[in-house]
């Protein structure tokens, strides 16, 4: 397994933490990880994205150029990093923000409306968990229980009560991603 | 201990509390300033004490103090902080004091930029101050290795009574990778020429921790004394990762995350039959130079790859030493170079382009 | 035979290399006596400036520093915060303190530091040979103020007790001079205070004692002390201008 991945969106998307959430799982499940994120002034509203690498060798690059997965949570996201993505690689983007389909035909595309999901669910705070779902079960690399385990690792048992409601975004999203 | 997820700065800091360091100051600069907020609130729970200074140079006399009353102690800062806090490095040169300086860098000259880069190799290998003196210089190219070489840094800063540098770059202070925390105890060291309070027939000679000596004889005995020093721990202390050097043909020389990037690309090459390696200075000072002079020998061609304009790249011509031709390939300002951009230079140099 | 005279622990045998009339070597002994009096050896820490006194760890008999220039207080925050139960005192100049050093004097009085500051104000740059200090007197002719210092040209002389005094972090702040018999034993007395100050835990005390500069000012050291008297002692006023 060598899993190449970007997370991109608006600051303030919680596109670092699904990055470090994959990161996590990943490290949980006994492979090498690295999470790099984008830093600065633009973690203040501006755009963030992040690579992570989940890998059976000691990670290269933590830098990821050629994504296998990229994950564009808004529309200026999808512009740049849609070219990232290795032919045959898999891009999965927000269709709640964005109303324009990707162009490339040589990778796998998955829309997932994750903000209209989240609000469904009564809570926007947990439209990137729905979005993690969605990596989850189209990657096939990760599964429910994992990226839940890779919460409590992030955030200990004072956030144990935040946990079911994850739990069912994650869930919904790999749903839609079945779908 | 348990693996877990740190990130680079904070890595760093808990590993200084783990080798015993209970003294810290410094200044807030991106992209470290996790390290200092860390240590705000970690050092306290051991008993130890964090300032926020009032520049970097109050930082690296407060470092100065600390470590000439004998405490392990340390600053850390990026690029325009190190800057300012050369005038006490060379002091603690001089002065021969034990401590740990954390340089996270970040593009420059002036001002520059906050992302990372390697632009301050020169500062960091020639001592970086004014006069005669070096010091060990750390790069690490993980989080983990940061850790290991947090608390390295330490002991050889004791050892042979030298100010050591850690240099990171913005990326490994900012990323995330799994950690394990190794068992440390700190290597036994003697400290009796500390300020620690004195009085006559206590059985040592009274300190007095200083760097000026008026008489030029006397300084050229100090300077040739720490030359010694020097040179026992370029015998010693010289760190240095190969990978897929064994029956390399065309070697990628590169240290911290830009070494990362290069094993990529190293990897990238051996899958096209390209017999690709990487030679990784852990230490930047003292240079590895002798693995260099001995690989290249054996080599077609080296390929120094540096977040800067080259400054590495020198240290490495005079360590092949004409033996096989260097190319050099850097970004800079911030920029990380890609690991398509570092294979294309390593195939074309095999191409003789 | 009575012993009414003697070097005080705190001094070494080794002579001082002061300019005749300069009264750093008073200022010494009377640091040096105070010590004596109050501590044991191994319980002070110095920290030496650069400028005049930049050999003063050679004539003060305890464990010492010598600092850069002006940083005397950080280092003597990292000395004292080792060794909080250590009586912690630096002995700066004028260009060292209030001119390269005033953001640290500054910041470990507004922080509290519990150390012990001794400044000697003699309104010029002995060591480097006469140049303008930040004390400087308006109309004193010096090597960097050749025409006679003038507030447009050169900026105005700095107070800085007055300044420090203004911050909560100090406990004692005062200003003494050693231009006679009399101002002597005050400035020890006063000295003595700023040391117990320490001793008993309070924020950072600092001394400013106005010293004289014959070779550098171009007067006999009769008519320094005059000066002293005349010309500092009017922009320089004595007293304690804070006492917590």
């Amino acid at each position: 397994m060598n899993l190449q991945m970007i997370f991109a969106g608006f600051g303030g998307q919680g596109v670092l933490l699904m990055g470090q959430l994959i990161a996590y799982a990943g490290m949980v499940m006994g492979k090498e990880v690295s999470w790099m994120p984008s830093y600065g002034p633009e973690m203040r509203g501006g755009s963030a994205n992040c690579s992570v690498v989940v890998s059976d060798e000691p990670v290269g690059s933590p830098r990821v150029e050629d994504a296998d997965v990229v994950v564009a949570m808004n529309k200026p996201s999808l512009a740049v990093f849609e070219k990232s993505v290795v032919p045959g690689g898999l891009l999965i983007y927000n269709s709640s923000l964005i109303d324009e389909k990707p162009t490339r035909t040589d990778i796998r595309v998955a829309a997932i409306p994750a903000n209209d999901i989240a609000a469904e669910l009564g809570s926007a705070k947990v439209t990137n968990m729905v979005m993690l779902g969605a990596v989850a079960q189209l990657t096939g690399d990760f599964t429910a229980e994992e990226l839940v385990d890779a919460m409590r690792h992030k955030f200990g048992p004072s956030k144990e009560h935040m946990m079911p409601k994850n739990r069912e975004a994650i869930e919904r999203g790999m749903a839609a991603a079945k779908g | 201990m348990n693996r877990q997820m740190m990130k680079g700065n904070e890595a760093i800091a808990e590993a200084a509390v783990q080798a015993g360091c209970r003294y810290y100051f410094g200044y807030p600069i991106t992209p470290q300033s996790e390290i200092p907020e860390y240590m705000s609130k970690r050092l306290p729970e051991v008993g130890g004490t964090f300032i926020q200074a009032e520049s970097e140079i109050a930082a690296i006399n407060m470092v100065y103090g600390a470590a000439g009353a004998g405490a392990r102690a340390m600053t850390s800062s990026s690029s325009p902080g190190v800057s300012l806090k050369q005038e006490g490095i060379s002091y603690i040169a001089g002065a021969e004091l034990p401590c740990l300086i954390v340089n996270i860098v970040r593009g420059g000259p002036g001002l520059g930029s906050i992302q990372p880069a390697q632009s301050d190799y020169y500062q960091a290998t020639r001592g970086g101050g004014h006069g005669d003196y070096r010091l060990p210089v750390f790069a690490p190219a993980s989080v983990q290795e940061a850790v290991e070489l947090t608390m390295k840094a330490f002991d050889v800063a004791d050892r042979y009574r030298t100010p050591t540098m850690l240099l990171g770059d913005g990326a490994i202070g900012q990323m995330m990778e799994p950690v394990t925390m190794p068992e440390y105890k700190p290597a036994e060291t003697d400290k009796s020429w500390a300020a620690t309070g004195w009085r006559e027939g206590c059985g040592r000679e009274r300190a007095i921790i200083n760097s000026l000596y008026i008489e030029p004889d006397r300084l050229e005995a100090l300077v040739r004394k720490l030359e010694a020093k020097y040179k026992a721990i370029a015998e010693n202390e010289t760190m240095v990762d190969l990978q897929y050097m064994d029956d390399a043909e065309y070697a990628v020389v590169a240290y911290g995350t830009t070494a990362r990037i290069a094993l990529t690309a190293v990897r990238n090459a051996r899958k096209q039959g390209v017999k690709a390696g990487l030679i990784r200075p852990i230490t930047v000072w003292p240079f590895p130079e002798k693995v260099i002079c001995d690989a290249a020998s054996r080599l077609k061609g080296v390929l120094t790859v540096e977040m800067s304009l080259g400054q590495m790249v020198d240290d490495v011509r005079l360590a092949v030493n004409g033996q096989c031709p260097v190319r050099f390939f850097g970004r800079t300002g911030g920029m990380i170079p890609g690991v398509r951009e570092v294979y294309d230079q390593l195939m074309s140099m095999k191409e003789g382009l | 035979m009575a012993t009414v005279f003697e070097r005080p622990k705190f001094l070494t045998d080794t002579p001082f290399h002061y300019c005749p009339g300069c009264t750093h070597g008073i200022i010494h002994r009377l640091v040096a006596e105070v010590l004596s009096e109050k501590f044991n050896q191994e319980d002070v820490i110095g920290v030496a400036p650069v400028g005049c006194a930049v050999f003063a760890y050679n004539y003060f008999n305890c464990d010492m520093y010598e600092a850069a220039h002006g940083r005397a207080p950080a280092v003597a925050t990292g000395a004292k915060r080792v060794h909080p139960d250590k009586i912690v005192f630096t002995y700066q100049g004028d260009g060292d303190l209030a001119s390269i050093g005033t953001a640290e004097i500054v910041h470990a009085a507004t922080r509290g530091e519990k150390i012990t500051v001794i400044f000697i104000n003699n309104g010029i740059y002995g060591m480097t040979g006469g140049q303008m200090a930040p004390t400087t007197l308006i109309g004193e002719k010096t090597t960097t103020s050749p025409y006679g210092r003038t507030a447009e040209r050169n900026g105005n002389p700095i107070r800085i007790c007055e300044m420090l005094s203004t911050l909560d972090g100090p406990s004692y702040i005062a200003r003494v001079s050693v231009h006679d018999v009399k101002n002597v034993l005050n400035a020890k007395k006063v000295i003595a205070t700023a040391f117990e100050h320490q001793a008993e835990g309070k924020g950072l005390s600092l001394v400013e004692v106005l010293s004289t500069c014959p070779t550098n000012w171009g007067r006999s050291p009769q008519e320094a002390l005059k000066f002293v008297a005349e010309r500092m002692i009017p922009e320089y006023p004595l007293g304690v201008f804070k006492e917590v």
